[in-house]
């Protein structure tokens, strides 16, 4: 159940290869991170999901079910989507936006808008913006639309291509936390990539790291990831030996304090 | 300085305005050139032009093709049409099409293309068919440059229907024709005065149309 990439590649015309052989099974209602650097070909195996890209060879499967039988517009439909930054129909309203999906698929528009105003306070965002362009809002607040728009038709799934990318780091932190209060609400299948192995860690069940061309360098729990990355490519992506990883304690005041390997506190140990 | 003066008072005196070959027939029979010629040439490249912004295939190919009509004069192609297809007015129709069509694809490629490609793409994610992202996204965003087409086309064509005339009882052109034979320079300028006001009201026209249709893509001014 959940995704299945089963030995999916894909090389472009001119010889390009994008992701070489990659199979991996996301399990359903988890959040799982593809991890890597540009050219890892981490959007290109999530654009797969939704069939906005055709593997040249291997098959994704959707609940054992093999998508490239399926009709691409309809397919698409019963799956959310959050692109990086923008996306949003700058000439429609925030609430028209979000109401996209569910009126394409026919419900009637009061209806639609209607559910559409309970998703913006699901995502944080006041009612009083549903009226609003999308010009008009902050980045932040741009990409909470993109969000509900995406879980506008209730679906299963939930794509995100680098959603808090362009956003500055104190909005980025507030929007991984409501993506985790909405995820642990609905219990969608995520699968969100990104270049920032902080977030990956923070948001995800199952991290999938990247090398160049799409191979699987290491996957597992950030836990596990972070405890024994499998070689010094993991070991370097994820910062196993930067300083803010680097945990030691040290007493003061009677307190055990948790400093990193600059010395800088960090917490406080229990 | 007389002339023209003598031309504003041919235009003022009623005797003019009345009848089969007054000003007010030729003024409304120069618009239906204009409009039908316009018309005609947008609905041979509006959907050509949307289908190449939207493919962005086979740009270079009519683009090249649209160049070389443009390079035609007008009257030379008319006379060729004329001697072709009689005298009457489907001749400069026909040329006159031939005259507006390019701006009329630039417009609409040109305007299919300004959408931003990342909402197009989003679109295209969320599963709208082609024909939605068409008609939901890259029309409404690029409807202010598609106008903008027309406008231009609009204003070249009614400018140029006064070659309506050189084959056919047809438009304001009559004026200047009758007047170039006659040697009556006034009713000649008082013709060219006639175009050049009508063409001024239909470009203020279309430049409110063009306004009003920027306006469905850039919703950010006006109280929220």
């Amino acid at each position: 159940m959940g995704i299945e990439f089963r030995n999916v590649g894909k090389t472009y015309r001119d010889g390009t290869v994008a992701v070489a052989d990659f199979s991996h099974v996301v399990a359903s209602h988890r959040i799982a991170a593809l991890v890597g650097s540009s050219g890892s070909g981490k959007t290109t195996l999530l654009r797969m999901v939704n069939r906005m890209i055709d593997p040249s060879n291997g098959t994704v499967l959707i609940d054992d079910e093999d998508i490239q039988g399926l009709d691409k517009v309809r397919l698409r439909r019963r799956i959310g989507y959050v692109p990086q930054a923008g996306g949003l129909l700058p000439h429609r309203t925030v609430v028209d936006n979000v109401a996209t999906v569910p009126v394409l698929n026919g419900t009637s528009r009061a209806t639609a808008r209607g559910n559409a105003l309970d998703l913006l306070t699901l995502v944080g965002l006041d009612a009083s913006l549903a009226s609003r362009y999308p010009a008009q809002l902050s980045g932040g607040q741009q990409q909470r639309v993109a969000v509900a728009r995406a879980l506008a038709a209730d679906p299963n799934i939930l794509l995100m291509d680098e959603p808090f990318g362009a956003v500055d780091p104190i909005v980025r932190r507030e929007l991984q936390d409501q993506l985790l209060r909405v995820q642990a609400e609905l219990g969608k299948t995520i699968v969100i990539v990104t270049h920032d192995v902080d977030e990956a860690f923070r948001l995800a069940d199952d991290v999938v790291v990247l090398r160049t061309g799409g191979v699987v360098a290491q996957s597992g729990t950030p836990q596990s990831i972070l405890a024994s990355p499998a070689d010094a490519f993991v070991r370097d992506f994820v910062g196993a030996d930067r300083p803010e990883r680097t945990l030691t304690t040290t007493e003061v005041d009677g307190q055990r304090l948790v400093v990193d390997a600059d010395g800088r506190p960090v917490g406080i140990l229990r | 300085m007389t002339t023209f003066l003598d031309a504003l008072t041919w235009i003022a005196d009623p005797a003019n305005w009345g009848g089969a070959q007054g000003i007010s027939a030729r003024l409304l029979q120069h618009l239906a050139v204009t409009l039908v010629a316009v018309l005609a040439a947008s609905a041979l490249a509006i959907p050509l032009g949307i289908l190449i912004g939207h493919t962005r295939r086979g740009r270079g190919v009519v683009v090249a093709l649209a160049g070389a009509v443009r390079a035609i004069p007008t009257l030379g192609l008319l006379t060729l049409l004329a001697l072709l297809l009689g005298v009457g007015v489907e001749a400069p129709l026909l040329a006159l099409v031939a005259l507006a069509v390019p701006s009329v694809l630039a417009g609409a490629y040109a305007g299919i293309e300004s959408a931003e490609p990342a909402a197009v793409d989003a679109a295209r994610a969320m599963g709208m068919s082609e024909l939605q992202i068409v008609r939901n996204v890259e029309l409404p965003l690029g409807a202010g440059v598609l106008v903008g087409g027309l406008r231009a086309a609009t204003l070249q064509v009614v400018a140029t229907a006064t070659l309506a005339a050189y084959t056919s009882d047809t438009g304001l052109g009559r004026y200047l024709f009758i007047g170039l034979k006659a040697r009556d320079y006034p009713q000649m300028l008082a013709g060219a005065i006639l175009v050049a006001v009508l063409a001024l009201l239909l470009d203020r026209l279309l430049a409110t149309a063009q306004d009003r249709a920027s306006r469905l893509a850039h919703s950010t001014e006006g109280t929220p």
